[in-house]
């Protein structure tokens, strides 16, 4: 394998053991984006000299016969909407476009705790609103194992570049499932912890009530040591849990004897890409093989879950980005006689399309006359679908079902019609709504080759058996290992 | 035909914390335009706020003092508009489980004592500030935004439309101003805008049980203008109505020199605020312990203070009232009593000569330069009879002045009373003998007449004779 | 059709958004897809059930009252679109 397309644990042995420096790796990563780039377009910026500094001292730090961090010297990449202080962060979005915030996210701060070079920020879906990353309002990001199709969305950019070998590791943002589909489109493994495990201090907002940072890699054991890095409370953040963060590395262990698997029949049905079904019950029944126990489970108002999220988020969408108006920060438009209209023109012009649908969705919900039927009416099914997963929960230790009802698409398939798109969902989204973690990891392809994601849901704060199920799944193939080729088909 | 009012107030009040409610900017006043800002209170994307756990001591303390049941489970809310000052677009607020419900106050009327219902009472982020390049904002092409306010932590008093008269609204205001200042949750400096009510007003017809439609005025933060906006838009509506027309629903502006309330002409129906919860913000869950501990933490409050020292000194209503609607009046008046001065003495002083000197200087009490420990061994020495009251003004002048002791001005400008009757005996008979016409007046049945001679007296004692004395030695020299 | 084309003006009212008149019918239409997309929703039970604001259980997350050290001017203003002598400048505000 070459440089590039190791994992970061590999890697880091490499350094440990001066086999490489970190500024080749650096250069190989930052080569493989020059080669590769212009095909996947995964980055929006690309921090090239701030990595390769980072790079040369790491290198000295080694000389000097220093201990390393688990990141640091390894060349990774952050979704931009994540905010990092003195660069950019645009969120993908118009509006954002030359915003550099004068703070640095949480997740960020204690990445850069260990030194890890920082490659640049990732594409996504504008503000994180889609599936697909075709809602950037600055390109589409293209899936790095079939160039004409969509990497999935919102954190189309990191997975792309995690699976094209222009990042080891990055970090992604999911609030109805932005990390686990595109991890599932692109092959590689994608968590969303339990909300509130991953301070969102930083994260720009899309639906606080759903959001969650967490880690694209390449494998599970680079997975739980990410996670190592960015769990944990954070004062700055009402919401994250003050709970203590285990050692997640000490759940890579290939035992699944005698744990319970519940199978939602909810998931398998209509709108399922047979292929997909299949790969995912195969998956299952390796880890049958391997000890598990399966068992059938319902989640009744698993139907009711994607409306239910298409109330809420954008509800919380359309206060969150009220403050997009031209005022202290981000675009203005010219030309506007007064304030209202200022704002209006700002926000009409350099808002996108999607973006704007979600808002004014979330404002007919929250107004006068509608509230009760809407939005009311979403917090109280809500309750219902997290209770069918605490009831559930009490039966098995974990949940597993498809990332995605297909593989990834062709670019521009689905993109004019949003109610097909937000069908796609379908899978991420109960989880999103009951705060629970889900991990998604490659468990084969369909017959064009395009990757399969299997997801492991697990309880509150239960990541430590997620990893465990999904560490002793990956070691039973080889699907980590495959690296995508780059190309159309 | 004749009408009467109904009122009901929203009273913020800036709470007195080191920082804003959310984020760890400091509150302090007056400073440098935006440099009292972080990532949280300007609403940067991605910041998310965290309560500061004074702001819920605070409003928990305010609504145990204003008689409120106190909620075990309270939440935040976004209250969602537009406007520049308000970085984020939503005001973060509480909207139907606020921390503080039914509550009243008790006032005192002209006409009796009335209770005044609290509806609820909730904790919200105040907003920045405006800067108007035009002298009004209707004539500024151009504003400019001050975040400095943005995030500073109020409580919002919302009281039952149970006043009917402007002035029952002033001492309904009042009064909570009072009782938050005694439990030290705001400065409650009206000037700086810390304490400011927005005024409900509508009128019906006397008797009738039908509310008519109300009127609303914003941020009044001067117990005159309370007053006075009121008196003009009851006045106003009347006149309305009487012509035939309607009122209507609106918001109006007070404009004090003009003296007049003026439409704004709003659009209020299109506000549309949205509520919904706050989802960055957590619970609030409030054990019964927990309120019962605020609760013994809280001082003696302004109406048990009014009791205590009528019963305790045997101070009238009136007196007691004036003493206690500070608690820097009443915590004055325990110091000059602690000194060793009479009770009743001690609120006269306070009520009169102190409280003229602060007016005329426009300071408050805190401030005083004659401090309660020196107004109490004044009033110490006037009871011992050192000195005469007539005498004590001069030496309240001179220690207004100066920071000396009272016993050491009296002494050092010779004010101890004459009470050695020789001394007084040969002024008394120089005054007699060279007043042969009064004299006669009195010997002659005019008994008034002793009244210049006692004057003539005092006079030439330079003021220092004990009057009594004089009176009794005149008295018998006479005959 | 659920959503009439003054609701869609009011919407776009709250949303400070401008909807383009040869967009109007398409936006009004969209919604009204939207709305009876999630109107499943209706068919499910809900007189008994709280709503659910906060997922997880958790309660009284709070700060101390200590200052902490507040942002530099030029760089609160660093991203303001337009600024003056210190503050954030914008357009003529007219009272709504």
């Amino acid at each position: 394998m070459k440089l590039f397309e190791q994992p970061a644990h590999v890697l880091h042995d490499m350094l440990v053991n001066k086999e490489i420096t970190s500024l080749e790796l650096t250069q190989a990563v930052l080569a493989r984006i020059d080669e590769v780039e212009g095909d996947v377009q995964a980055y929006l910026t690309v921090t090239r000299d701030e990595a390769l500094a980072q790079a040369k001292a790491v290198d000295e730090k080694i000389a000097r016969g220093e201990a390393i961090a688990f990141l640091e010297g390894i060349p990774g990449a952050i979704k931009d909407n994540i905010c990092t202080k003195g660069v950019k962060t645009t969120c993908a979005s118009k509006i954002l476009q030359k915003f550099v915030p004068p703070y640095d996210a949480t997740v960020v701060q204690k990445l850069a705790a260990q030194k890890p070079v920082v490659l640049g920020k990732t594409n996504l879906d504008e503000f994180a609103m889609g599936g697909s990353t075709e809602n950037s309002a600055f390109h589409p990001t293209h899936n790095p194992w079939n160039t004409d199709c969509v990497p999935g969305g919102s954190s189309g950019g990191s997975a792309a570049a995690v699976a094209a070998g222009t990042a080891v590791w990055a970090l992604g943002s999911d609030t109805g499932g932005s990390i686990r589909q595109p991890a599932s489109f692109c092959g590689v493994v994608g968590m969303k912890p339990t909300y509130g495990r991953v301070s969102r201090y930083g994260l720009v907002a899309y639906a606080s009530s759903l959001d969650q940072i967490g880690p694209i890699t390449k494998d599970v054991t680079d997975c739980a040591n990410i996670l190592n890095i960015i769990a944990g409370r954070d004062e700055m953040d009402s919401t994250s849990i003050d709970s203590p963060v285990p050692d997640y590395t000490k759940s890579l262990v290939q035992d699944v004897k005698g744990l319970k698997i519940g199978l939602p029949k909810e998931y398998f049905v209509k709108g399922m890409d047979p292929e997909v079904e299949g790969a995912v019950k195969v998956a299952v029944k390796q880890l049958e093989a391997l000890g598990a126990e399966v068992v059938e489970i319902s989640l009744p108002n698993t139907d009711y879950a994607i409306s239910t999220y298409y109330l809420i988020a954008p509800a919380e969408a359309a206060t969150n980005l009220a403050r997009y108006d031209g005022v202290s920060y981000g675009e203005r438009a010219e030309g506007a006689a007064d304030l209202v209209e200022m704002m209006t023109k700002t926000r009409s012009q350099y808002l996108g399309e999607e973006v704007k649908r979600r808002i004014m969705i979330g404002n007919y919900a929250l107004s006068a006359g509608y509230y009760d039927a809407y939005y009311l009416k979403a917090l109280k099914v809500r309750r219902l679908v997290k209770e069918d997963y605490d009831k559930a929960f009490k039966e098995v230790d974990v949940i597993i079902c498809p990332a995605a009802p297909s593989v990834a698409y062709k670019i521009g398939e689905k993109i004019d019609n949003p109610l097909e798109m937000y069908l796609q969902d379908a899978c991420t989204v109960p989880l999103n709504l009951a705060g629970l973690p889900g991990i998604s990891v490659p468990c084969g392809y369909s017959k064009d080759k395009m990757p399969i994601g299997m997801q492991i849901i697990g309880k509150a704060l239960d990541e430590e058996t997620l990893i465990r199920v999904a560490y002793t799944y990956e070691q039973s193939q080889s699907y980590h290992q495959d690296r995508a080729q780059l190309g159309g088909k | 035909m004749s009408y009467e009012a109904v009122i009901g107030l929203e009273i913020h009040s800036e709470l007195k914390t080191k920082t804003k409610i959310f984020c760890g900017c400091a509150t302090s006043f007056g400073a440098e335009h935006n440099t009292h800002v972080c990532p949280v209170c300007l609403g940067l994307p991605g910041v998310l706020p965290v309560l500061n756990k004074r702001v819920l001591e605070f409003a928990i303390k305010a609504g145990l003092a204003l008689n409120c049941k106190i909620n075990n489970f309270s939440k935040f809310d976004r209250k969602n508009y537009y406007y520049p000052d308000l970085p984020k677009n939503w005001q973060t607020s509480q909207y139907d489980l606020p921390i503080c419900e039914h509550g009243y106050v008790d006032i005192e009327t002209s006409k009796g004592k009335k209770r005044i219902r609290i509806t609820r009472i909730h904790m919200e982020e105040d907003a920045g500030k405006l800067v108007h390049s035009g002298n009004t904002i209707k004539d500024s092409e151009t504003s400019n935004v001050d975040y400095n306010r943005t995030g500073v932590p109020l409580i919002e008093i919302v009281s039952e439309p149970d006043m009917s008269t402007p002035e029952e609204a002033r001492l309904y205001m009042e009064k909570v101003k009072s009782i938050l200042q005694y439990i030290d949750v705001s400065n409650c400096k009206m000037e700086e805008g810390n304490l400011r009510a927005d005024l409900n007003v509508s009128i019906r017809p006397k008797g009738s049980d039908v509310l008519g439609t109300r009127t609303e005025m914003k941020n009044i933060n001067s117990f005159k203008a309370v007053e006075e906006a009121l008196e003009y838009e009851i006045e106003r509506q009347e006149e309305v109505l009487e012509d035939g027309g309607h009122v209507i629903q609106e918001t109006r502006t007070w404009d004090p020199d003009r003296g007049v309330t003026l439409s704004m002409r709003s659009k209020e129906n299109a506000h549309d605020y949205r509520y919904m919860p706050e989802p960055d913000l957590v619970p609030i869950i409030t054990s019964d312990e927990e309120i019962e501990a605020y609760r013994k933490s809280l001082p003696e409050l302004p109406d048990a203070r009014q009791a205590r020292l009528e019963s305790e000194y045997g101070l009238s209503s009136y007196d007691a009232g004036i003493i206690t609607s500070s608690r820097q009046m009443a915590e004055y008046f325990d110091e000059v009593v602690a000194a060793g001065a009479d009770a009743k003495l001690a609120a006269n002083w306070i009520m009169g000569d102190l409280s003229k000197n602060l007016n005329a200087e426009g300071i408050g009490i805190e401030a005083s330069p004659v401090d309660a420990k020196r107004l109490g061994e004044m009033i110490g020495l006037i009871s011992k009879g050192t000195i005469s009251s007539k005498i004590a003004k001069k030496v309240f002048e001179e220690m207004w002045k100066s920071p000396d002791s009272p016993e050491k001005i009296v002494k050092d400008k010779g004010l101890v009373q004459i009470t050695d009757t020789k001394a007084i005996e040969a002024i008394v008979d120089k005054v007699i003998a060279d007043n042969p016409k009064a004299v006669e007046e009195y010997k002659g049945g005019k008994k008034k007449a002793i009244g210049s001679l006692v004057g003539q007296v005092m006079k030439q004692s330079k003021g220092k004779a004990n009057p009594q004395m004089v009176n009794e030695l005149l008295t018998q020299k006479l005959g | 059709m659920k959503v009439t084309k003054k609701d869609m003006e009011n919407v776009a009212v709250l949303s400070r958004l401008a909807i383009p008149a040869d967009k109007e019918e398409q936006y009004t239409q969209q919604l009204n897809d939207f709305l009876e997309y999630v109107d499943n929703l209706s068919a499910v039970p809900t007189d008994d059930i709280q709503p659910i604001a906060h997922v997880l259980p958790v309660s009284n997350v709070f700060r101390e009252d200590v200052v902490k050290e507040s942002l530099d001017r030029q760089l609160a203003l660093s991203n303001a679109p337009l600024k003056d002598d210190g503050y954030f400048r914008v357009p003529k505000v007219l009272e709504d």
